[in-house]
Formats: C-alpha cells, structure tokens, sequence
C-alpha cells in the first residue's frame, strides 16, 4: 500500500495518463483524415467497381510516404486515405517513444534500453526493405 | 456492386467485427479475415493487410481506456514486445514464400485454436510463490488493484513465455491477426499472470507488434486504402460501441455464440484452403 503514497507511483500516472490520451488522438486523429479522404475517393470513384479478387496490390504511389505525399498535393482521395493509415501505424510507435521518455524520467535504466531495443526492432523494419 | 455500395457494406461488416473483436478481447482481425475472403471474394493477401490496420485500431482504441485502470503492466508488455516484433518481421517475410491456400489454412486453425482459448478455465489470481530469477532481474513482479486493494503476483516461466511469444509474433506477421490468444497462453498459462493483467498487457501489445510488420504489408502493396478506408472507420466505431456494452452485458453467453461462428469460419476457410479456393 505504501507505494500509493509515493512520489514516484504518481508521476507514472501521470505518464501512463498521457500515453493513453496521445493513443487516443491517434486514432481520432487518423480516423478524420481517413473520413476526408474517403469522401474524395467515394465521390469521384463511388460508381466504378471494386477489383480486389485478384491480387495486384495497392497503387505503387500509396506504398511509400513520398508518393503519398504528393498525393495528397493533387487532393487524390486514396493517398489522403492512406496517410490516415501511416497516422494509425504511427500511433503505436509514437507510444513506443514516450514510454522511453517515461522510464528515463523514472531512472529506470535497464527499460530505457528495452523499450529503445523495441523501438529499434520497428525502425529496422521500416527501412529493412523487406516490403520492396 | 459499385465501389459505394462495397465500402458501405464492408463499412457495416467492420463495425461488427470492431465490437465483436472488444467483445471477446480477440481482435477485429479474426472477423475481418473470413468476412473478407469468404464474402466478399477479396484475395487474402489484401484481407491480411486490412486485418492489421483493424488490430492496430482496435488495441491503440481500447488500450487507451485500459491504461487508465493501472492494471496493465508496461514492463512485460515492453519486454515481451522484443519477442513479437521479431517475430512479426520473420512472419511477414516468411509471408512472401507462403502460397495462399497454406495462409488460409494456417488462419484457420489459429482462429479453432482462438476459440477453444476464450473458453478455457481462466487464471484469476496468478501466483505468489515463484522465486524466478529471471523476472526479479527483469522487475516483472508487481501488483494489480483488486475490490481497492493491491493483490501482488510474481512471474515464473520467463524463457519459456518468450519464446511463446516469438511464436505469436510470427503468426502476427504471417497472417496479419493479433493473435491475442497466443499472447494469452503464453502470460495466463506459462508466466502465471492473473488474467485481468494479462489481457490488458496482450492488447497493449497487440498494436506495437502489429505495426512491425503493417509497415512492410504497406510498402509490399498489401494495405489498400479503398478496403482500409471502411475497415479503419467501421472498426473504431465498433470497438467504441463495443467497449459501452460490455459494461451492460452478459459476455459468457456472447462469448459461447462467438465460438460457435469462428469455428464454422474457421472450418470454412480451411476447406477453401485444400479445395484451393483461397
């Protein structure tokens, strides 16, 4: 019970108060870019017919950031759609990062170089290249 | 059918898989996959893709509410996440090399095997005798709030739960669900963590291991975002409406019913497996 009345135990509340909030704008966040870009691609796309039955993958220009990008340039409802996407990915991954911001601030050594393992295992692989 | 009416359709497919998947605690993925190819007659390399983006959304959308209640414990999650992403990249490498109808079937078994799971005898309070080593090191032991009061719980089986881990990593990856079940098994049934921990930690997880491998789905083409668009907006409403009715709800009943249909899914996708149909 002791641990209630403590210092620390209340800064990770804290911490653990906000990763939920920044989870949570995450997916609100993504979820209206998804909707606006749903709402191009319907309008101008709506009355065509869907092909997904054979494979031949997504658009080449949604596979990477910067075709998705210049997507969005051109006001191309898929890539807005997309980026909706790379903000729900994103999501996750950012809490990877604050929760090493939170064991550092907890001087917790050892989790600092986990979490930063876990969060290097991620960044190999977004750019291993095993997706190309 | 018209892209319109498709997105409509698939918009309310997810919504129920959404709320089916915070329901049961199996995510939206093991709906989605079957609703996916068995319905709509998408291949399942796009089902895969979709069903990742939904166990992203479904575990970031509910871990939000679950992080609040302080019972979900950061250090496991964090340290077992070393297994699954590693897992998850290996799976959807492997995932370029597996035909099709071996994915279906594969996805078939895991969704029998997820069903026998959210029937099993659970594991209410963990244990309090283990002298695990392992986990005194790696500061695994700590306490959840029972009725107010702090009930604490040691972890044993440390090696054996990671290497289980790694397994629901791979088949992450591969199949693209966020094989809650596996992680389950592997903290509930190996580490001896009391159930309510375990299922918090798991769906803790479930997005940060999704998202190792969604990334290279989505540069491989397998993410498109005509499938995601309804996918991503019909299961956060569903995960939403999900979490408002479990309050009100008897889930043992709901829970019976679900089994029910996933094993007939699963049964489904099997046979299309062998027959060649997916």
């Amino acid at each position: 019970m002791k641990k209630i009345f403590s210092k620390e135990f209340w800064q990770e509340r804290d911490v653990e108060l906000f990763i939920g909030q920044q989870l949570r704008w995450g997916v609100i966040t993504s979820s209206i870019i998804a909707f606006i870009g749903g709402v191009i691609y319907l309008i101008k796309n709506g009355g065509n017919t869907p092909s997904y039955t054979e494979f031949v993958g997504a658009p080449e220009y949604v596979r990477h950031m910067p075709g998705i990008l210049h997507g969005i340039t051109q006001f191309d409802g898929l890539a807005i759609i997309q980026l909706g996407v790379v903000v729900l990915l994103a999501t996750p991954i950012t809490r990877i990062a604050f929760s090493v911001l939170a064991f550092a601030m907890e001087k917790d050594t050892l989790y600092v170089i986990i979490t930063l393992i876990v969060l290097g295992v991620i960044t190999f692989s977004i750019f291993s290249g095993f997706g190309g | 059918m018209s892209i319109l009416v498709f997105t409509l359709i698939l918009l309310v497919g997810a919504f129920t898989a959404g709320m089916l998947g915070s329901l049961t605690g199996l995510g939206g993925g093991v709906v989605l996959i079957p609703l996916l190819t068995l319905v709509f007659h998408v291949d399942i390399r796009y089902a895969v893709g979709a069903s990742l983006v939904a166990s992203i959304a479904n575990s970031s959308g509910a871990a939000a509410a679950y992080i609040k209640e302080g019972i979900t414990n950061v250090r496991i999650g964090m340290f077992l996440e070393i297994a699954t992403t590693t897992g998850a990249i290996i799976g959807a490498v492997l995932a370029v090399y597996t035909p099709t109808h071996l994915v279906a079937i594969l996805f078939g078994f895991v969704l029998l095997f997820s069903a026998a799971m959210t029937l099993r005898k659970k594991n209410e309070h963990g244990d309090n005798e283990s002298t695990s080593k392992l986990a005194r090191i790696m500061r695994l032991n700590n306490s959840y709030p029972v009725n107010g009061v702090e009930v604490p719980y040691k972890v044993k089986g440390v090696a054996g739960g990671y290497a289980l881990m790694t397994v629901a990593g791979i088949v992450s990856g591969l199949l693209g669900i966020g094989s809650g079940a596996l992680k389950v098994l592997a903290m509930d049934g190996v580490m001896r963590i009391p159930f309510k921990v375990s299922t918090t930690t798991s769906n803790f997880m479930i997005g940060v291991t999704a998202a190792a491998s969604a990334v290279i789905y989505l540069q491989r083409g397998y993410i498109d975002p005509g499938i995601a668009l309804p996918v991503v907006l019909g299961v956060l409403a569903g995960a939403f409406g999900g979490s408002r009715l479990l309050m009100k709800m008897n889930t043992r009943k709901l829970r019976l019913l679900f089994c029910v249909v996933i094993s007939a899914l699963a049964l489904e996708m099997i046979y299309n497996g062998f027959t060649g149909k997916l």
